[in-house]
């Protein structure tokens, strides 16, 4: 096992990490920028290491800060967390040739899926579904009509370079086609000086659905049982459970198998997530891979009992995986909901500023996974997320039960948060049914 | 009549994507904001010409402050 780890990474996650580390006696070692001076997780560690300044280009982004903070400390291992460096192959691969043990899969691995092109020619190569669409850019409106007769309507025209459903555009007939296509190369080139867009189907009402992966490096591949992330907005989740409700075995079955499928494919080792979207008769189509820990990871550990950051240390340790496939069940219900410096009212704008007031809820099944404390200041440099809530029962009733009573415990004042949104979606008669898709926040189904 | 475009949130200025004298359409991004990780886009409501851009990328802007002019 490492001596001493350094988490490359702040919040919640960083806190998570220095658990699982102080669990197998390893030394933790945080990093912060000049304005994280006083976060929970600059206290939380073994010791600290400044690394510049506000802005994570020139901290937590910073291939070369990083690398020097472990050497300076004497740590043999980086643990990325999620964001940030977390999928930067160039990262992994500068770990190993500083003699760091990057805590994650080969820079290969997160050079093949970070690339979503290619990342869908190699998963469709190995026989897991993808989402009809085109090979790669479309640069003219003729070759997008030319693919839109094979697609199918209604279809999805994406900026390549895109970001933040800027140049996106949802086309439902072919006579609108060139128009939206003229429209959306404009807005791409505009914010991103890159007008090269994707055309892809677009799936009614999906859901989305992800399989956790763990894989060690002798050839050993394993999935922990899937996610459902559904509830999300700007392509952002919002609350994620295990069990997915009302998931057909079969469909289950299929997920799985592709996960792994997938994974072997691209001799993953450690932590991913393959996310696929799943339509309305149970077909499903691969998305992308997360290679990395994933925000919401705690409701497969509630489900399973299984400490997955423990795992990875393990794992990246050289030792190998510590469940057989058949050990890993899934028991009861849990959900999570992400607490963020944001106004639903608004939009899901960010609300930067500073946590006067911090109450959060306690109880049996009630699990909380925070990066902040009263007079913590919510910057505009970093993302939002303030806290994780996560509810478990012994079925999903009793989990939605749990979390909005801890909903309606919670008292975070200074900044708007996605509480009250929270607070609604639990309260919702068609989420407490299970009947959950990716479209219905941006729908309204869930407005005050 | 001049008009004067604000920011709607407080953020970064991560891109001016309009140049001075540009004439855009509403909806059209004229600059794009950074704040918690969110790509923002302040837009044109309306068709006409930048007339004036007030701030410079990696500044840091205020809800509510004037970002540019649209005559």
């Amino acid at each position: 096992m490492f001596r001493k780890v350094l988490v490359a990474n702040r919040g919640e996650i960083a806190r998570r990490v220095f658990r699982a580390c102080r669990r197998l006696d390893v030394k933790t070692v945080a990093v912060y920028s000049e304005v994280d001076r006083d976060a929970p997780h600059v206290t939380d560690a073994d010791e600290a290491v400044p690394i510049g300044p506000g802005p994570a280009r020139q901290s937590y982004l910073s291939i070369e800060a990083m690398v020097t903070a472990a050497r300076r400390t004497g740590a043999d291992a980086v643990h990325p967390g999620y964001g940030f460096l977390a999928e930067n192959w160039q990262f992994a691969a500068a770990c190993a040739k500083a003699g760091l043990t990057f805590i994650g899969p080969s820079p290969e691995a997160i050079r093949t899926m970070g690339d979503k092109t290619e990342a869908r020619l190699v998963m469709a190569a190995a026989g897991v579904p993808v989402v009809p669409g085109s090979p790669g850019p479309v640069a003219e409106v003729v070759a997008a009509e030319r693919l839109a007769a094979d697609i199918g309507f209604p279809l999805l025209i994406k900026a390549a370079a895109g970001g933040g459903g800027i140049g996106m555009a949802r086309v439902t007939r072919a006579g609108d086609l060139s128009a939206a296509f003229a429209t959306a190369r404009r807005r791409a080139e505009a914010a991103f000086g890159n007008g090269a867009l994707y055309v892809e189907r677009y799936l009614e009402r999906p859901r989305h659905v992800e399989v956790q992966v763990f894989a060690d490096a002798r050839g050993a591949v394993v999935h922990l049982h899937e996610r459902e992330c559904s509830i999300q907005r700007r392509h952002q989740k919002l609350v994620e459970e295990s069990p997915a409700p009302g998931l057909p075995a079969e469909t289950k079955a299929g997920l799985t198998a592709a996960a792994v499928t997938g994974a072997r494919a691209i001799g993953y080792v450690n932590a991913g997530t393959m996310e696929f979207l799943v339509d309305a008769t149970g077909r499903f189509y691969f998305l992308e891979m997360n290679t990395r820990l994933q925000v919401e990871h705690p409701v497969t550990e509630e489900v399973t009992g299984l400490d997955l950051v423990v795992a990875q240390l393990r794992v990246a340790a050289g030792e190998p995986l510590p469940w057989r496939q058949e050990e890993i069940l899934s028991r009861g219900a849990a959900i999570e909901c992400r607490i963020y410096a944001e106004d639903p009212a608004k939009g899901f704008l960010p609300s930067p500023g500073t946590i006067t007031r911090l109450a959060l809820p306690a109880g049996e099944g009630i699990r909380i996974e925070s990066g902040v404390a009263a007079g913590s200041a919510v910057s505009v440099h970093y993302d939002p997320l303030l806290v994780k809530l996560i509810a478990r029962g012994e079925g999903r009733k009793q989990a939605v039960e749990r979390m909005a009573k801890a909903l309606a415990e919670c008292v975070i004042e200074g900044v708007q948060t996605t509480v009250p949104f929270l607070r609604r979606v639990m309260g919702h008669p068609e989420y407490c049914r299970g009947a959950v898709h990716t479209q219905m926040v941006e729908q309204g189904v869930f407005d005050a | 009549m001049p008009e004067e475009i604000k920011a709607h949130i407080t953020g970064v200025v991560f891109l001016v994507t309009a140049k001075l004298g540009d004439a855009v359409q509403a909806g059209d991004p004229v600059i794009v904001l950074e704040s918690m990780k969110m790509e923002i886009p302040v837009e044109a409501p309306r068709a006409g010409y930048v007339s004036e851009i007030r701030v410079q990328e990696g500044q840091t802007v205020q809800e509510g402050e004037i970002v540019a002019i649209l005559s």
